[in-house]
């Protein structure tokens, strides 16, 4: 045990509630000096309303915060930041039209009289970033930045405030091997200096080498600290899913000589750099890679969503290359797009009528003078509603008051309006829970096992592995590698992640 | 380059030295948008048209005339970069120019012997009109979220009927000799007074933009909202101060155009939001926010009153000048998207 000092942070009995949905139940957390603290969990289960308080972004609705023994009370970014709290957020806070030496000090520009010192800001943050070991010209526009070396800004930005408390989430998710290793490196010398270190990732293979403690969230509720060297990632997956794993994810079974529906030769869009992979009746195929590795904006450019620069699409024997998004939808494809709320839901219509906006064009939804008829409309609506697991009662409440899973949910009906032989599943579950993903991966079973081709896109890494019958693996706009059956292992994968994925300085 | 005569490497270079032109061109369009193209083509066509249209005597004419819309398009800057427009500039110029004048009639009776103090107090009173309005404005939009679009044209209509209602729909005359002699024609040495309170604003904005905390952190709004948020930047503060400052450039044009028709009137600056929105677009101010540079802006608010100048010219009726300048306005957005597409295509 470490001598009796106040801990950094004190977190106790923490709740937090949105409208009417809990996000945190009675939350403790505590981090000491140098310790690097992991948090896990699954998406939604409140990891980052955990450290969204933590770091002023919103306040507690119960419970307290103590800063070295002291009782505080966080009303912004800036007042965490007093305190000696940096973080690095997952969805960065930078600004693209700024350059990187504007980006580091935003907030805390040094002055000169009157005026900017412009000149003290480009040389600090050259001084930051040699000592961080970060190559990057600090006169860059942040727009003109890779993810990683957006990533090693925010970085150095948590650290010019001096933070004592460092919260990183998921800081390797978009790192190549070499920059992860940096990072590393530089996590060590920080905790050697006595930073606390709040490290949220989902990548178990890391925490042996950095991590002291983890604490697992499920569900808003901290089921468990226990200490990184007395566990095993069995163990930790056990306590974050509440279940074994095969529970969750159900066997599909494979047709291996489905006919090819899509057909995809040398495809070149921005971000994809000459692509071919063909798509078969009766099989899931996985598709993974890092955040920018051109995994979706591949199945984008299919579906027209980004124009395609050269190569063939052909669906279902016919060719469709560069045609408009409607026309494939109408060809026979299902895409499912990764943000439910931007792209996915009309969120202020109702569940109901969300669902019945994919009916419309269906025969049978029209009386016989071809106007809709509400009635027919609403009784299919009903019954893909049940069929997708969707509560009766929800189906007259707007979809934005519903929670994420039930939401995807809603998503995943408009799949079943009408008959596709393609679904393209981009981030089937993300920000769901447990109980819902099981029921999704369900589903999604059906549909592949009545014989309908399948592709699920997904940066969750235990997820495509366990549904893909065959995985094409994406690294810097290529396919990497396709693993079939007992190749699927994490780490055959994560090998080909950082194929040749080195970004240049 | 070297020209070596009559071999065949001269039609072999001829290709890249296109190519190189090309490569200029979309570079600078790139670089800076469209507003050199538009300038270039303007002064050719009516250069073409009137002989008289480059003399010294016609430029400085425009410059002086552009003055009012330099300054109102220095504000509309401030607020498009931040992510947002200001509708309301037109209605800041009317009640300033009603309010200073009826002000400055009412102080010039009360106190005869204080002629400039009363234009003083007068045009502070306008300053105090068109910083209301503002402060709504900021209020609005930084406060309560109100979209700028409905925040600024709701201003808008309640300024001009405030306007209109304390005049009656008359213009406000009597005011004092002095203040349309010395704001309206005056000069100092040589150069016509709203030319230097247009240059000292100038000035004053650039070292805003590019040399004070507030100038970045309105960068950063307009760049990423969330992000500046996060950044510890209060950025309710900005958007506030923001379109408070439009405000009161806009009311400098407004007191500076009431001392030139020397009378207040209501329906000065009627057009003036659409145009200065229009200088700035031309001038590479993204309605994405986030971009835009003073001197550039100063640059497409001057274009703009040169082509009217030149269209005045070459006797272009007033009703047509409308059709162009909004044709104009709507190929600028359209080639600033094409510009920014390219943009992120390069990378």
């Amino acid at each position: 045990m470490p001598p009796p000092m106040p801990p950094l942070v004190e977190m106790t009995g923490i709740t937090k509630t949105f409208l009417s949905v809990k996000a945190l139940s009675n939350v403790d957390f505590r981090l000491l000096p140098g310790e690097v603290h992991v948090l896990f969990g699954e998406n939604g289960a409140g990891k980052s309303t955990l450290i969204s308080i933590l770091s002023g972004v919103y306040k507690q609705t119960s419970g307290s915060l103590r800063i070295d023994g002291q009782e505080v009370e966080l009303q912004s970014v800036h007042d965490a930041a007093k305190f000696g709290i940096g973080t690095v957020f997952q969805e960065f806070s930078l600004v693209p039209t700024l350059r990187v030496y504007e980006n580091v000090y935003l907030g805390r520009e040094p002055r000169r009289g009157l005026f900017l010192d412009r000149r003290a800001m480009i040389a600090g943050a050259q001084n930051l970033f040699d000592e961080l070991d970060f190559e990057i010209d600090v006169r860059r526009p942040v727009s003109a930045l890779s993810r990683a070396e957006q990533q090693m800004v925010e970085i150095a930005k948590a650290f010019l405030a001096k933070a004592r408390v460092l919260i990183l989430d998921e800081p390797t998710a978009s790192l190549t091997e070499k920059e992860t290793r940096k990072l590393f490196g530089f996590i060590a010398r920080a905790r050697a200096e006595g930073v606390g270190i709040i490290y949220i990732s989902h990548r178990i293979q890391e925490f042996a080498e950095i991590a002291d403690q983890i604490s697992v969230l499920r569900d808003g509720r901290m089921i468990a600290t226990v200490s990184a060297k007395e566990t095993s990632e069995h163990a930790l997956v056990e306590l974050m899913t509440g279940r074994a794993i095969d529970q969750i994810y159900p066997e599909i079974a494979r047709r291996t000589d489905g006919e090819i529906v899509l057909s995809l030769t040398d495809i070149v869009s921005a971000g994809v750099h000459g692509v071919s992979v063909d798509v078969r009746a009766g099989e899931v195929l996985g598709v993974a890679g890092l955040v920018g590795s051109g995994k979706s904006r591949l199945w984008r450019s299919v579906l027209g969503l980004q124009p395609i620069r050269a190569g063939r699409v052909i669906l279902k024997g016919r060719d469709v290359t560069g045609k408009a998004t409607r026309e494939l939808l109408r060809g026979g494809v299902f895409y499912l797009p990764p943000d439910r709320k931007t792209e996915g839901l009309q969120l202020t219509a109702t569940a109901r009528d969300n669902i019945a906006l994919s009916l419309l064009g269906r025969d049978d939804v029209s009386n016989r003078i071809g106007f809709i008829s509400p009635r027919r409309s609403r009784e299919l609506a009903d019954g893909i509603a049940a069929r997708v697991d969707v509560s009766p009662s929800y189906l007259n409440r707007s979809v934005s008051k519903l929670s994420g899973g039930n939401q995807q949910k809603v998503l995943f009906g408009k799949g079943f309006a009408k008959e596709h032989d393609i679904y393209i599943f981009d981030e089937p579950t993300v920000g769901v829970d447990m109980g819902t993903r099981s029921a999704l991966y369900r589903l999604i079973k059906e549909i592949a096992e009545a014989g309908k081709a399948v592709v699920v896109v997904s940066s969750d890494l235990t997820e495509v592995m366990h549904l893909a019958h065959r995985l094409v693996v994406f690294s810097k706009g290529r396919i990497a590698a396709e693993l079939t059956g007992a190749a699927i292992s994490e780490e055959n994968v994560l090998k080909h992640f950082f194929a040749d994925t080195r970004v240049p300085a | 380059m070297t020209v070596s005569q009559g071999s065949p490497v001269l039609t072999e270079t001829e290709a890249p030295k296109r190519n190189l032109v090309l490569a200029a061109i979309r570079g600078l369009f790139l670089r800076v948008g469209v507003l050199p193209f538009f300038l270039a083509a303007t002064l050719v066509v009516f250069a073409l048209v009137s002989a008289q249209f480059l003399s010294i005597q016609n430029l400085t004419n425009v410059a002086r005339q552009s003055v009012y819309l330099v300054l109102v398009s220095l504000g509309q800057m401030l607020v498009l970069i931040t992510g947002g427009f200001d509708l309301s500039v037109g209605t800041a110029i009317a009640l300033t120019s009603v309010v200073s004048a009826l002000a400055m009639v009412a102080l010039v009776a009360a106190m005869p012997d204080l002629v400039w103090l009363a234009i003083l107090l007068g045009a502070f009173a306008g300053f105090g009109a068109a910083l209301l309005v503002g402060c709504l404005n900021g209020l609005g939009v930084a406060q309560f979220g109100v979209s700028p679009f409905i925040m600024t044209l709701g201003l808008q209509s309640i300024g001009a009927g405030i306007a209109l209602f304390l005049t009656g729909g008359v213009p406000v005359s009597g005011l004092p000799f002095d203040f349309g002699n010395f704001f309206g024609f005056g000069r100092v040495f040589g150069v016509p007074v709203p030319v230097l309170f247009a240059i000292v604003a100038i000035i004053v904005m650039w070292l805003i933009m590019n040399r004070t905390i507030f100038g970045a952190h309105v960068y950063a709004v307009g760049g990423n909202l969330k992000a500046a948020n996060l950044s510890g930047v209060n950025t309710r503060k900005v958007l506030f101060f923001a379109y408070a400052l439009c405000a009161l450039l806009a009311s400098l044009a407004g007191v500076l155009m009431t001392a030139r028709v020397e009378s207040g009137e209501t329906n000065l600056g009627g057009t003036i939001a659409l145009e200065s929105i229009a200088a700035c677009v031309i001038a590479g101010v993204s309605l994405r926010g986030g971009i835009g540079r003073v001197e550039n802006v100063v640059l497409g608010a001057f274009f703009i009153v040169l082509l009217q100048n030149g269209m005045n010219i070459a006797q272009i009726g007033s009703y047509l000048q409308m059709v162009l300048l909004g044709s104009l306005l709507v190929l600028a957005v359209i080639l600033d998207q094409v510009r920014y597409r390219m943009l992120v295509g390069s990378r």
